[in-house]
């Protein structure tokens, strides 16, 4: 059986180190081979953050993807799935993890790109099209069918395209950047996630200057 | 001073060969080779050590690397005996060592004295197999303790006026209180209830070399990379291997209990990695491979004795499967909670722990957290509310507002034991290794339902109370997935109508025992692990106390 992968990238990394902030002597010396080792896989990843060229995508069909993914989560004053790498974490995804939808992908792009020259005439393709055009194209594509309550992009092959490259991009926007995905923690800026691994109390709004439950109790007793 | 590792041939006859290293395996490892016993445990997963978890959800969750793999073990499901089954992952369990105690969310509830009683006080109900256990809360409690203080909770003794009596406090003061159990506490002390800072397995003070949580908030569905979840692997594996007595095998895929002639077990047939085919030899074989795959262990080693299944003169194997009910409420409020930082749980409510049957019309019971158990991602594609746009700037700007603002209130409840319900082999579907895949046959008794709409009502009526802007249930639907595998071999006096004795011994075989979920004869109210935990301690004990008596040598 394949052993499970492990890659150390820069959240891991930032882990690593904030963890070693957090705990004691005895926890880094034990930690340090793979703290170490994480620092320079991390010193990799980041010099080599956007790769040189597409693993599965052709540069035609990551530019359709990148336009689609873009209209799924825009960029407005925060990040959007282009800021935030979506492209390369869906084509490494088609080289691995999802490798079972390299068809649902051409044929959809395929198709998209068809029914993009049918409705506005002149236009090559779906990225060529204005910003408006393809919101309007995706709203009429995942309207289409609605009843069910799936998205199609039309004929055979194609079914379920929306719902693949949408849960893959609103997974690659927001998972943590270890798995390849929310560059410079672009999802996590419109999440409102601090990037951090360790916290300590309070956490939020509620929790701040509470009494804890024993007083809490009694106070609440008296009313 | 810890001693070399043991290693032992699979052709040494050890004492005991454990199949599975979970929240039973584990704790049975610790305690029999603590004893003097010279143990093996055969693990189906790998060995992935605690500073190897990762944050990386596509390993974790779109690869599996916790959990059982569909791809490898396919399983299907049905609803009833009546229709064929079709391939539909159903099952989730733990696959590594320390089992499902390394991903999950640690909620640390002692069962209370009705969950031993309940069918005599209740009396019977129809389509339900429901029984009495053999033991009572006293004779547990002692090994509750033990769990809280060996393998490491943190809760406030007291706290829950619902609570069993206790001989020990907690080792540990809770963890800190969230947003989620603050808004949580205040709604339930408004409505007249009684919420108390949850019992957690996940330590709030460093213990026995092990770090306290630094609350990373990746912790539900994933390992703990600081060790403060106790888990099998950090707090019982180490020291179980510590006494050189001990070998944890990972990666060994068991598919037949091995028997003599003379009906004894004489150790278990497994596939290591690179599928060869051992026998590991023991005086006595325990299998706590979980709720499903130990039923499944015992039908695919019949023989001429035992056509049904090994150890199945009862019939009892595989069934009266009990995954327990849930249903979730979700409220998003004005000002950040942050409910992302830390574990899941910080309160819980025990008000409807047993609730009146004769006037609600249905038997049960449940208790409630408060929680936020979701990756970002996670929220992202299943906790916005509903009618929210699945895509564009209003889901962006959702997204926004509400990830750090939602909770959810989780409602854990009681699942009846129903004879139809349960795991055999599916006649058709094989495995990656060509054996007879798990076929699951399940459908809620409908007092269960009835029981988490109610339930889920409740839920509401707190969030309501919180002054939540937003708030919405999850349907109560019919469950065709199960995580808490219950009841499929169940404890009893009588070797008619169960498969173990309150010893964990079968009827049927001297020297195999099983010790898992599958041992328990009610579902308790949704918080299963740490009984599944005190029962292991307390079946290290007889087992120990027979080992001594000479009664389990060959």
């Amino acid at each position: 059986m394949k052993e499970p992968t492990r890659t150390h990238e820069p959240a891991r990394r930032q882990f690593l180190l904030q963890v070693t902030g957090a705990v004691g002597a005895a926890w880094i010396s034990a930690q340090w081979p793979a703290i170490a080792a994480a620092a320079q896989h991390a010193h990799q990843a980041a010099s080599t953050k956007t790769p040189a060229k597409f693993e599965v995508l052709t540069a035609e069909q990551a530019r359709e993807v990148e336009a689609i993914a873009s209209q799924i989560i825009p960029t407005d004053d925060l990040p959007g799935a282009k800021e935030a790498g979506i492209v390369y974490f869906i084509d490494r995804g088609l080289k691995t993890f999802a490798s079972d939808s390299v068809p649902v992908y051409e044929k959809g792009l395929a198709h998209l790109n068809q029914l993009t020259t049918t409705k506005y005439p002149g236009t090559k393709s779906f990225a060529d099209a204005t910003a408006e055009q393809q919101e309007a194209l995706l709203v009429e594509l995942t309207t289409e069918n609605g009843a069910d309550g799936h998205r199609r992009l039309g004929p055979e092959g194609s079914s379920d395209f929306f719902e693949t490259i949408r849960i893959h991009t609103i997974f690659g926007f927001l998972a943590d950047p270890s798995a390849g995905g929310n560059r410079d923690y672009a999802g996590w800026k419109v999440a409102g996630r601090d990037p951090a691994y360790t916290f300590s109390p309070p956490f939020g709004f509620y929790d701040k200057n509470y009494p804890g439950w024993q007083a809490a109790k009694a106070e609440a007793e008296k009313k | 001073m810890n001693q070399a590792k043991a290693v032992y041939k699979p052709s040494d006859e050890v004492d005991f060969v454990i199949v599975g290293s979970g929240a039973a395996g584990g704790v049975l490892a610790k305690e029999l080779s603590t004893n003097g016993f010279r143990v093996v445990v055969l693990e189906q997963g790998p060995y992935i050590k605690p500073e190897e978890f990762s944050h990386n959800e596509i390993e974790v969750f779109a690869q599996h690397q916790l959990t059982n793999k569909p791809e490898l073990q396919p399983v299907t499901f049905r609803k009833t005996q009546d229709e064929k089954a079709r391939l539909q992952p159903s099952v989730m369990y733990g696959r590594c060592v320390g089992g499902s105690s390394v991903h999950f969310t640690a909620n640390f509830w002692r069962f209370h004295e009705i969950d031993f009683i309940e069918r005599s006080r209740v009396g019977e109900i129809p389509g339900a197999s429901f029984a009495d256990w053999p033991i009572r809360y006293a004779d547990l409690e002692p090994y509750y303790t033990k769990v809280e203080w060996e393998v490491g909770v943190s809760g406030l003794a007291g706290a829950s006026p619902f609570d069993p009596p206790r001989s020990k406090p907690y080792p540990m003061p809770p963890l800190p209180v969230k947003g989620s159990g603050v808004v949580f506490e205040r709604a339930a002390w408004k409505l007249g209830y009684h919420p108390f800072p949850a019992p957690m397995a996940i330590l709030s003070q460093p213990r026995a070399g092990r770090d306290s949580c630094v609350n990373c908030g990746f912790c539900l569905g994933f390992g703990c990379e600081v060790g403060a979840k106790s888990s099998s692997l950090s707090a019982m594996i180490p020291v179980a291997e510590a006494t050189g007595r001990c070998e944890i095998r990972p990666n060994c895929y068991v598919h037949r209990v091995a028997m003599d002639k003379n009906g004894r077990a004489t150790g278990v047939e497994y596939f290591d990695a690179k599928r060869n085919a051992h026998l590991q030899r023991a005086k006595v074989v325990i299998l706590s491979a979980n709720g499903a795959e130990t039923p499944r262990l015992l039908f695919l080693s019949a023989n001429s004795q035992f056509s049904d299944g090994l150890a199945n003169s009862s019939g009892m194997v595989g069934k009266n499967l009990m995954p327990n009910t849930a249903a979730i409420a979700f409220g998003v409020f004005d000002e950040p909670l942050n409910d992302y930082k830390g574990f899941a749980v910080s309160r819980v409510l025990h008000d409807f722990y047993e609730l009146d049957h004769e006037k609600l019309g249905f038997f049960g019971g449940g208790g409630l957290d408060a929680r936020f158990d979701a990756t970002p991602a996670a929220f992202a594609l299943g906790s916005l509310p509903p009618g929210t746009p699945k895509w564009g700037k209003e889901f962006k700007k959702a997204l926004h507002q509400n990830f750090t603002r939602t909770f959810e209130i989780f409602c854990h409840g009681t699942s009846l034991p129903v004879e139809t319900n349960g795991f055999s082999l599916d006649p058709d579907v094989k495995d990656a290794w060509g054996l007879p895949a798990l076929r699951m046959t399940f459908r809620d008794h409908p007092n269960d339902l009835k029981m988490m709409e109610w339930m889920s009502a409740r839920a509401m009526e707190l969030l309501d109370a919180a002054g939540a802007k937003t708030k919405w249930s999850e349907p109560v639907r019919e469950q065709q997935f199960a995580v808490h595998l219950l009841g499929t071999c169940r404890m009893g006096n009588d070797p008619k109508t169960s498969v173990i004795n309150s010893d964990h011994r079968t009827h049927d075989v001297a020297n195999l025992f099983l010790c898992d979920g599958s041992s328990l004869v009610t579902s308790g109210r949704g918080q299963p692990t740490m009984t599944i935990e005190a029962l292991a301690f307390r079946a290290a004990d007889r087992m120990t106390a027979m080992a001594k008596r000479g009664e389990l040598g060959s």
